[in-house]
């Protein structure tokens, strides 16, 4: 299967500012964590989404709230795409215990029941198998959900990429699996990394649907996504989008990017999600720049309110340390 | 308890248990390699396919991180899922899922993502398989905050310790020692589920204390009729449970009989042992009469000639003679 397998049709003008205003915020938010960062407010790693932001979006528009999302260490705009509280995530990036997970898990280990969002894990491949089997619980307790798991492109490297494909054909189970290929397993360009670089073939040889979708352009994630979910609600099995795309920024706040060039860099700046859906609403005569100037104002306002929200934020008592180490609820 | 007694093994009380659980909970399903058609590589889960399904008794590829981590998501999705790994070798494929994400998840999630999973796996040497099929890794897994780990050495214990894992929210391993499996004995027609915490003396003794699990409680009891008959009265712990440890029946039974043996099939070095050993220390330190002493396997990989892996693992004479030199020099 190909590149953009559903066209994008255009959306109607609302639905076009909801995704922009999503893609808006995450920029806006990753950009004040950036600088959170440099003034010490976040600690540990930091792994920033900043041109990523079609995916987590593009995709989201096919959940239902009662959908089940797992992702990885850079999942911030998963996390806001998903409807977490910028607040709460942003209280977590400072340690707080108002943070979506208590404070306990910082910048790579947001969780959120209330979403289904499990995690935020920083071993890379290791969230797949547990997509698999909360399709699994899912399937066997026939509830119609899909678990729509987020990885990046180097976690095809990894044997429980493999296993987790194999598992989730064999058994047909309501999986989504969105690969974000950014193309740098952190430094590691795929060329020195992988045999094969078409990941939509990786799926194919364990049977699975699979579709690659232009990550920068966020009605061809959508609609991608769409699809996709359709397919696997219907009961077709699992299904692996992978979203070309490119990070912007630094794997890390430590990374000084030796390993490609600013030239790289700017020629992807100008394909941005940003650039690439405000380019197309413009043509359409779906936008105009006091739109994209008021959504800017609104998104600034909320991502202050959520700094706001995360330095008035409490500290777990250091009673609490050994809390949740093991369940607190009685056996019955 | 009616009181009537069945001769039975310790593998068919463990299909009792999951057979039970199985009735019970129409939540619980049993999902590993070869646990279906196979019957289980140690048969025992035989029988059960055919009785229940391959949805509830679904073999799995050869794939451990893939299937464990996939009981990890069906647990938390709200299904009891019992994952058995065929021995405990294998697990270290899964060792991502089980450190990384079955035990932290609860706790880097802030007590929102509790885990419910059984991990049921062999462990253990003495059947001549080398050493990639006869190692003990349940003390490593003890050192995991956040697992329990439980060690069933009677029968009992293998009929009863699983329904009560699968009532408790956070990840259980389960080791069962593989040379007890055609273990035969007598068991209540209707024994049930047993506590999972807690150690049990297992013999009285006033001398001195062997504190042991799994199949080395055998070879404690064993050696503690020798050395009955040498005038030395032992008691034996069977510790049941690796993590958490029952600190108040170790340290009391040693505050009595003044002298400890520590018995372990795991290596010595960063042990099990040596956790339980400075437990002591650090508790009952005055009450010693002899330096703690320890009997573990020795500090190879668990060779294939009979005489080799005798040589290696701990033996009931060994015991003996650590007791007997502990006696002396007490």
């Amino acid at each position: 299967m190909g590149t953009d397998l559903f066209p994008p049709p255009l959306p109607t003008r609302d639905h076009a500012l909801v995704l922009l205003r999503q893609m808006l915020l995450i920029r806006h938010f990753e950009e004040r964590c950036a600088e959170l960062y440099t003034q010490q407010k976040i600690r540990g790693f930091l792994h920033l989404y900043t041109g990523e932001e079609a995916v987590a979006v593009g995709v989201m528009q096919a959940l239902d709230p009662r959908d089940a999302v797992v992702s990885t260490y850079r999942e911030h705009g998963h996390a806001l795409a998903r409807g977490i509280a910028p607040g709460a995530i942003m209280a977590e990036m400072f340690g707080r215990r108002e943070g979506c997970s208590g404070g306990r898990g910082g910048s790579m280990h947001l969780f959120d029941a209330a979403t289904r969002f499990y995690g935020g894990g920083a071993i890379v491949g290791g969230g797949l198998p547990v997509a698999v089997g909360l399709a699994l619980a899912d399937r066997m307790q026939g509830r119609p959900q899909v678990s729509c798991c987020f990885f990046g492109e180097g976690a095809a490297a990894e044997g429980e990429f493999h296993e987790s494909m194999n598992l989730a054909q064999l058994w047909r189970l309501p999986v989504l699996f969105v690969c974000e290929n950014n193309l740098y397993a952190m430094g590691s360009a795929l060329s020195i990394t992988e045999s094969s670089a078409d990941f939509t073939r990786k799926a194919s040889g364990y049977g699975m649907a699979a579709g690659a979708v232009d990550g920068m352009d966020v009605l061809a994630v959508e609609n991608s996504a769409r699809a996709a979910v359709q397919a696997i609600r219907a009961g077709n099995g699992p299904f692996l989008l992978e979203a070309r795309t490119y990070r912007f920024r630094a794997h890390s706040m430590f990374d000084p990017e030796l390993y490609r060039s600013r030239e790289e860099v700017e020629h992807w700046r100008e394909h941005g999600p940003l650039i690439t859906l405000t380019r197309r609403l413009r043509e359409a005569g779906l936008f105009a720049e006091e739109d994209f100037q008021a959504l800017t104002r609104e998104v600034e306002a909320e991502v202050e309110q959520a700094v706001a929200f995360a330095e008035a934020g409490t500290w777990e008592p250091v009673e609490d340390l050994c809390r949740f180490v093991y369940s607190e609820v009685e056996r019955a | 308890m009616s009181g009537e007694l069945q001769v039975t093994t310790y593998r068919e009380a463990l299909r009792a248990g999951l057979r039970d659980a199985l009735l019970r909970d129409e939540r619980v399903f049993l999902m590993g390699e070869d646990v279906g058609h196979y019957g289980g590589c140690f048969a025992v889960s035989r029988g059960l396919l055919a009785e229940f399904g391959s949805e509830r008794i679904r073999d799995t590829p050869l794939a451990e991180s893939g299937f464990v981590g996939a009981g990890i998501g069906a647990a938390m999705g709200g299904m009891r899922p019992v994952v058995e790994v065929m021995t405990c070798n294998f697990s270290l494929l899964a060792l991502d899922q089980l450190v990384n994400n079955a035990a932290t998840w609860l706790h880097m999630s802030g007590g929102q993502f509790p885990c419910p999973l059984v991990v049921r796996m062999a462990t253990g040497g003495g059947k001549q398989l080398a050493a990639q099929h006869s190692h003990s890794f349940e003390g490593w897994f003890a050192h995991i905050p956040g697992l329990k780990i439980l060690t069933p050495a009677t029968l009992e214990d293998a009929r009863g310790m699983l329904w009560t894992a699968l009532q408790d929210p956070d990840p259980v391993l389960i080791f069962e020692n593989q040379t007890l499996y055609p273990m035969e004995g007598s068991l209540a027609v209707d024994a049930g589920a047993v506590a999972i915490s807690g150690a049990r003396i297992h013999r009285g003794g006033a001398d001195v204390t062997l504190i042991t699990y799994g199949a080395s409680l055998w070879k404690a009891l064993a050696a503690a009729s020798t050395l009955a008959e040498k005038g030395i009265d032992a008691e034996v712990i069977d510790l049941r449970s690796l993590r958490p440890l029952d600190d108040a029946t170790i340290l009391a039974s040693v505050a009595r009989t003044h002298r400890a043996v520590v018995v372990d099939e795991g290596w010595r070095s960063g042990g099990i042992s040596a956790e339980i050993g400075m437990r002591i220390m650090e508790s009952v330190f005055y009450q010693l009469d002899a330096p703690v002493a320890r009997v573990c396997t020795a500090e190879v990989p668990i060779p294939y000639p009979k005489h080799l892996e005798e040589a290696a693992l701990p033996q009931a004479v060994k015991i003996v003679e650590t007791v007997e030199r502990m006696m002396r020099h007490g």
